[in-house]
């Protein structure tokens, strides 16, 4: 979107509410309501991905030595990364914020 | 040269003239009739249309939702519990700002379970933000099914539009109807040219989430197109005129110009009312009929200007108030003159309902003020009168 949702007036809005501008889905701050995050312990990781193959919003991305870490302007908190972490590397902890 | 056809297949043919390209339905009486006519001439390569078939009319409105969404010119067809099964599509259409058209065949709403004509069906429905028209004749279902198109396709109104037709007592009447020429239709409904469609050229997204921050913006917006679309219909009908000699008004009057007593009706029972008045002028009687034409937008300056100056006001209805303190058309009528200052002597007379007969008879004695209703009445509470009721 051209600017934040809050800032549109009624008469600047595409007829029927039609998004023209395919992929602007990506500039929603989906991590807003976020009220916990994921934390990795590198020393447990064993570079399995398996936390980048589970995230439902492809929050996860690789960091440049192998490891993992989340993006929190997608992450939800869901908690699905340390759900399906096998060796226990990823820990959900409050997000104060 | 007028063709003697029944109404139902007149509607069919008023669609083929207009050249819907998507028909979807699910047939259900009364409306039955015009589907499988526009099926027959789609069969028979009469009309260049894709035709779906569907399991439930829900289904019927989400095919045209679709079809509208990629550009298409679509129709569709209900009555009764048919219109409430697509009820929550009738909201999606429109909020979508797709300019689907519809006829709405008049019918009782269950229980008891009843085929036969009134409003209940489209009363339930007058609020999900489509432009709506009601027709007293077939020339009238005929010439507003081709404007339907031309209004909700404009691009300055973008909303779908209903055409009601009084189940039985329209649909099933065989009358003289004029059709215009296929070469004039076209001339006076160009094919339809979307905003936005659905197409890879150009990706869209259609039906998006409204955050809270935005629905409110969203619903003020298409709140202000129904309202405004109002100009444009009184266009379409004036240019119809031009065209084609057949003058249509958002409310049309009878005899109402020296008459302090006016009757308020839709649909097809203005005939009837019509018959009374004639019968009540050879007693040397003067009273009127307001037809509303158009529903939705409620086109209340043309109201107040017919009803400022009468001295009493008789609302005929062809739905149950359902607990309502009167019946949906008075109600409104009711808040219009409060609003304008006008405190007119209003009577709500609930009639017709599932396909019960009122002749002329009744008119004339609601207009004497001895129309008769139950004589052991049960609740002194009311605000309406039930006409015609046994007991």
């Amino acid at each position: 979107m051209a600017k934040p949702m809050e800032q549109y007036k009624w008469h600047e809005l595409n007829v029927g509410c039609v998004i023209d501008e395919p992929g602007n889905a990506s500039e929603y701050m989906t991590g807003d309501w976020r009220t916990m995050k994921p934390v990795w312990n590198n020393e447990k990781c064993v570079k399995c991905g398996m936390c980048w193959l589970f995230c439902p919003d492809a929050a996860i991305y690789i960091t440049e030595d192998g490891y993992y870490t989340s993006n929190l302007y997608y992450c939800k908190g869901c908690g699905i990364c340390a759900k399906e972490c096998k060796p226990g590397a990823i820990k959900m902890v409050e997000d104060e914020r | 040269m007028k063709k003697g056809v029944e109404v139902s297949v007149a509607a069919a043919l008023a669609v083929q003239l207009a050249r819907a390209e998507v028909i979807s339905a699910y047939p259900i009486t009364p409306q039955t009739h015009i589907v499988e006519y526009l099926s027959e001439l789609v069969a028979n390569g009469e009309l260049e249309a894709v035709y779906i078939n569907v399991e439930s009319e829900h289904s019927a409105m989400s095919a045209c939702c679709g079809a509208a969404a990629a550009g298409a010119r679509t129709f569709t067809s209900s009555s009764a519990q048919g219109l409430e099964l697509m009820h929550e599509m009738l909201y999606v259409v429109s909020g979508l700002r797709l300019p689907v058209v519809m006829t709405t065949v008049n019918r009782a709403l269950s229980s008891p379970l009843s085929i036969w004509g009134d409003h209940a069906d489209v009363m339930a429905a007058r609020d999900t933000g489509w432009i709506m028209l009601f027709c007293e004749n077939g020339q009238e279902v005929v010439d507003s099914l081709i404007m339907a198109y031309r209004i909700g396709e404009d691009r300055r109104v973008l909303l779908p539009v209903m055409v009601n037709v009084d189940g039985f007592s329209l649909s099933h009447v065989i009358e003289p109807i004029e059709f215009p020429s296929q070469e004039e239709v076209d001339r006076f409904l160009p094919p339809y040219q979307p905003l936005f469609s659905l197409h890879p050229d150009r990706p869209v997204t259609m039906g998006a989430y409204g955050m809270p921050e935005i629905y409110s913006e969203a619903k003020y917006a298409q709140e202000t197109a129904i309202i405004n679309s109002k100009d444009i219909v009184k266009e379409v009908f004036d240019d119809f005129a031009n065209r084609f000699g057949r003058r249509y008004n958002l409310v049309e009057t009878y005899n109402t110009e020296d008459a302090d007593f006016v009757f308020v009706a839709l649909g097809s029972i203005g005939e009837n009312i019509k018959s009374a008045i004639e019968e009540l002028k050879k007693e040397g009687k003067k009273a009127g009929l307001v037809q509303l034409r158009l529903y939705r937008p409620f086109p209340w300056k043309e109201l107040i200007d017919v009803l400022k100056d009468k001295k009493r006001i008789a609302v005929t209805e062809r739905a149950a108030p359902g607990g309502a303190l009167n019946g949906p058309l008075y109600t409104e009528i009711a808040t219009l003159l409060y609003n304008n200052g006008i405190s007119t002597k209003m009577e709500n007379y609930i009639l017709g309902l599932g396909g019960r007969d009122v002749m002329p008879e009744t008119f004339i004695d609601i207009y004497k003020g001895v129309a008769r209703e139950v004589s052991e009445v049960p609740t002194k509470e009311k605000n309406f009168m039930f006409i015609g009721v046994r007991g």
